[in-house]
């Protein structure tokens, strides 16, 4: 997959390692770290409050030093995990190598074999920070969890088993501050529909009993503009589980209805045994809910006389980049100008992404930059200007680009320390409306 | 005589330089007498360990600061992740020290990839610097290195050298790949080794200030060297190239945190010229007379120092006098790193709050500049006597819930993020204070004893915290020595 590899100004993504994020999304699971001592800490910086259950200070770690550079630490690393069964209580440990442990080659494969002949559930996976970034290693903790765990237990859990159940892989953990929010969204929309749904992270997956039930799942839904694919790739050559794969995120009424029916077409065509008719219902009753709060908004939507944000600038990843661009433009008026993608979206993505968008209106053209170095995406908005009030909506890095350019600023991507996420989401219906009370509540403290 | 060596690229380890260590389980006394005892003080090494953090966080916040440097950090993207915290930092406490206007910082990463760990990162480091320097202009450019970089060998000195002749500017590498050393205090030596290498200027001439090594805090200085005539350098967040550039014309050195700025205080009065305030920072009464007056006689205002300990005792008191009272009866625990976590208990001590443990992350048994009387934990003991349980912890998080548990004081106070969490799970009231310059002083006292009686009296969130408190930590190791690990790690080695 080519995509960047040059220099990067305001890193807003992680290394390989970050991905440890995804094993502390699994409740009662830990990351277990053959790495530098300071990785740990690197990822824990990045996303803020995101400690989990056994994260950050929590987790062990080889730490290693100048001698385990020269020799190895494998003998280190059984002694760690080893001594982690008495002093942590946990359901699954996932072994991640940092660039010290990838370089030196140490085979922790090998170690990790020797715990699960005992009948450990433990994972180990390569991720030094140098193979690729965290959105690429997500996909492959996610693999390994599922090849070397999950795999144990498919006698109990034949598959697709299981005709309502589907499996979504959607939201990054943390790398999406609203992960916990849309995951729950998904789980609510789709449970609407008559599906049973795994989203394998956060509060509301049922941790390691629920990943053993991936293989069960009819289907997989995959929401995402490139990064978890693998992932559906993989399932479909391990269970035969085809997937329906939504480009971007579906925020607001249009693209939350449009999503719905393509998981519903899909689930009848697969034989779900789901009832077409009340899913239909329970659609029509979301939509109806959902423009009864846009038809009360569009007075002051039209009529507030004392301005609001009337263009906005994106920096997020590709999918919400391309979701956020079709919600502003038909459902609250805002024209999305210049935005970026700055998750290094892999080439052969980009086009399919970039027709994505440009469904978006066949008035305008939302010019759409691929540019992970952000300093160099921040200095084009610089160079810049609009007619009008505008608006960026971004991770943290780009308040002191709003407030160069006297624009609101809504804090939607990492790192962020000036907004505090706990489980409000963006997807679905109820996330754009959110979305949209988080816009304007912006535009409105400005006033008196 | 120290162990500086301004000639050599890298910074000499910790351990190495002045013997610091990461495990130790006894009490502060024993501690202090075993430092200042060649060859008795043994580090102990962990069976078990949890993330311990690294250098390249120390070195790049000592570098990030400075108003207008450019840092770039020469690894994959992961190891520059966590150093936003820094923008954020320097954007909130900018008004402290009157930058009025502050600039988002400048941080890079030259995002190393696989193919770069086989075939060399240096032709993408020497880009980046060429990239940075066109796009920024910045005044000088930091290059930080990391463990990739380091184990594939990238010379990153030279690429710094030949940036630096072509664009006339500093352009400095910083040695401090998270392996290199255990204690990552180190990072903070890596970098004030570069800044002292290649910024600051040899010079006979000396100015109206007094170097102030520290962090972001507040400007409690500018008050205390007034009388004496001086105002207050501060190094190095919130200087400029510039400043840094003349830091060597100050007419002294003093310390905000003596394991802070242990490297830079030594290299300054070893090479430069300027002399460092031979005593511990001023925490606690009897400390803080100490180091007035030693400010005093280097400043030959003996007289001065005299009269602001008389008004400052005059002052506040009374006031301390009226806190101890509140406060009697009342024990507390301390987690932070060594010499803030001294300073910390010496500030207890001083208001009559037993000390019932600590949990240090390191310790340094001597500074750089080689002198007993900055030992603040030696000052400690001999001014409040013993702390038991006292304890080197490394930062690891298992050891401090299983001593916490067991102690159960009526504070904590921390000195680094996640560990008052701890507390608030045994609903014991706990308290973080960033600002390194809150307990300093006689107006330290009386500010940290507010915030100790205010935070013991408004329990209720913790308390209902306790209730609903997730552990993920076993019984069995609650149940443990906190020393547990390291003995068994003895008992493998026969030791």
């Amino acid at each position: 997959m080519a995509a960047y590899n040059g220099m990067i100004e305001q890193p807003r993504f992680s290394c390989a390692i970050g991905a440890l994020q995804s094993v502390v999304a699994i409740p009662r699971a830990v990351p277990i770290l053959h790495s530098g001592p300071g990785c740990g800490d690197m990822v824990s910086g990045f996303f803020e409050r995101s400690k989990g259950y056994a994260g950050g200070d929590t987790s062990p770690c080889t730490n290693f030093n100048e001698k385990d550079v020269v020799f190895g630490a494998v003998d280190k690393l059984r002694r760690i995990i080893s001594n982690s069964y008495k002093v942590l209580d946990t359901d699954l440990q996932v072994v991640m190598t940092g660039c010290t442990g990838g370089i030196v080659g140490d085979d922790i494969e090998s170690v990790v074999a020797e715990f699960q002949n005992e009948g450990k559930p433990i994972v180990a996976v390569d991720t030094p920070g140098f193979k690729c970034n965290n959105y690429q290693s997500h996909s492959n903790v996610v693999k390994a969890i599922i090849d070397q765990y999950v795999s144990l237990y498919e006698d109990e859990h034949p598959a697709r088993s299981n005709r309502r159940l589907v499996n979504i892989f959607a939201s990054l953990p943390y790398q999406d501050p609203f992960w916990k929010g849309n995951l729950r969204e998904y789980k609510r929309l789709l449970e609407g529909l008559g599906l049973e749904v795994n989203v394998l992270f956060g509060p509301e997956s049922g941790g390691v009993s629920e990943w053993r039930t991936i293989p069960e799942a009819n289907f997989n839904i995959l929401v995402s503009p490139w990064y978890g694919k693998p992932i559906v790739d993989d399932l479909k050559i391990r269970y035969g589980q085809p997937y329906t794969w939504f480009h971007s995120l579906p925020i607001g009424g249009n693209e939350t209805e449009k999503f719905l029916n393509q998981v519903l077409d899909f689930a009848i065509e697969h034989r779900s045994g789901i009832n077409k008719n009340d899913a239909k219902k329970f659609i029509q009753k979301e939509v109806d809910a959902y423009y009864e709060e846009i038809d009360n908004l569009a007075t002051f939507l039209l009529e507030f006389r004392y301005g609001l944000p009337n263009h906005a600038h994106i920096f997020a990843d590709a999918g919400y980049v391309v979701g956020i661009s079709k919600f502003l433009l038909h459902e609250t008026g805002v024209v999305p100008k210049e935005v970026f993608a700055i998750d290094n979206t892999p080439q052969k993505y980009q086009e399919d992404i970039l027709k994505d968008l440009a469904s978006t209106s066949d008035k305008k053209t939302i010019p759409l930059y691929f540019e992970p170095d952000a300093g160099k995406a921040q200095n084009l908005v610089r160079s810049i200007s609009h007619k009008g009030n505008g608006i960026i909506l971004g991770s943290g890095w780009d308040k002191n680009l709003a407030s160069e350019k006297g624009y609101e600023f809504l804090s939607i991507a990492v790192p962020s320390p000036v907004r505090l996420v706990m489980t409000t989401n963006y997807v679905g219906f109820s996330g754009g409306l959110r979305l949209i009370e988080d816009i304007y509540h912006k535009a409105l403290d400005l006033y008196m | 005589m120290t162990k500086i060596n301004l000639d050599l690229p890298a910074v000499e380890i910790r351990e190495v330089r002045i013997n610091s260590i990461s495990g130790y389980d006894g009490n502060a006394k024993d501690l202090v007498e075993k430092s200042h005892c060649e060859g008795r003080l043994k580090d102990r090494e962990r069976s078990f360990m949890q993330c311990a953090g690294c250098s390249i966080s120390k070195a790049a916040c000592m570098t990030i600061l400075i108003q207008d440097a450019a840092v770039i950090e020469h690894g994959p993207i992961g190891c520059s992740t966590c150093l936003q915290e820094f923008n954020f930092t320097y954007m909130v406490n900018a008004d402290l020290r009157n930058v009025s206007d502050p600039k988002q910082r400048k941080i890079y990463s030259t995002n190393l990839q696989e193919k770069d760990t086989v075939y060399g990162g240096n032709a993408k480091l020497e880009k980046t610097i060429r990239e940075v320097y066109e796009r920024e202009k910045p005044n000088a450019i930091f290059v930080l290195s990391t463990c990739a970089s380091a184990i594939v060998g990238d010379d990153i000195e030279s690429a710094c050298d030949q940036a630096e002749a072509e664009f006339g500017i500093p352009v400095v590498a910083i040695t401090c790949e998270g392996f290199r050393s255990k204690i990552w205090t180190t990072g903070f030596d890596a970098g004030y080794h570069g800044i002292a290498r290649k910024l600051i200027e040899k010079t006979d001439k000396k100015s109206d200030f007094i170097n102030v090594i520290n962090f972001w805090g507040s400007d409690r200085f500018s008050e205390w060297f007034k009388p004496f005539g001086y105002r207050p350098n501060y190094i190095t967040p919130y200087s400029t190239v510039n400043t840094l550039r003349h830091s060597g014309e100050a007419v002294a050195t003093v310390q905000a945190c003596s394991t802070l700025g242990s490297y830079l205080g030594a290299a300054l009065e070893q090479e430069y010229g300027v002399p460092e305030v031979p005593t511990a920072p001023p925490y606690g009464i009897a400390q803080t007379d100490r180091w007035f007056r030693a400010l005093g006689k280097i400043l030959h205002q003996e007289d001065v120092a005299e009269k602001i300990i008389e008004e400052k005792k005059k002052e506040y008191l009374p006031q301390i006098e009226e806190l101890r009272e509140k406060l009697r009866g009342k024990t507390a625990y301390v987690t932070g790193g060594a010499a803030h976590g001294h300073a910390l208990l010496s500030v207890l001590g001083e208001l009559g709050i037993r000390a019932k443990g600590a949990s240090i992350f390191h310790h340094d048994p001597v500074y750089d500049i080689g002198d007993e009387n900055n030992d603040q934990l030696r000052q400690r003991v001999e001014d409040f006597g013993d702390v038991p349980h006292y304890r080197v912890c490394s930062k690891q998080e298992f050891e401090l819930v299983n001593a916490l548990g067991k102690l159960h004081p009526d504070v904590l106070l921390a000195r680094h993020g996640g560990m008052t969490l701890w507390g608030a799970k045994y609903g014991i009231p706990s308290l973080l204070i960033g600002d390194e310059h809150y307990g300093m002083g006689y107006e330290g006292i009386v500010d940290y004893g507010n915030r100790i009686l205010d935070v013991i009296e408004n329990d209720e969130f913790v308390k209902n915290l306790q209730k609903h408190a997730v552990n993920p930590y076993t019984k069995w190791w609650l149940t443990q020595d906190s020393d547990y690990f390291m003995k068994a790690t003895e008992k493998e080695k026969g030791q």
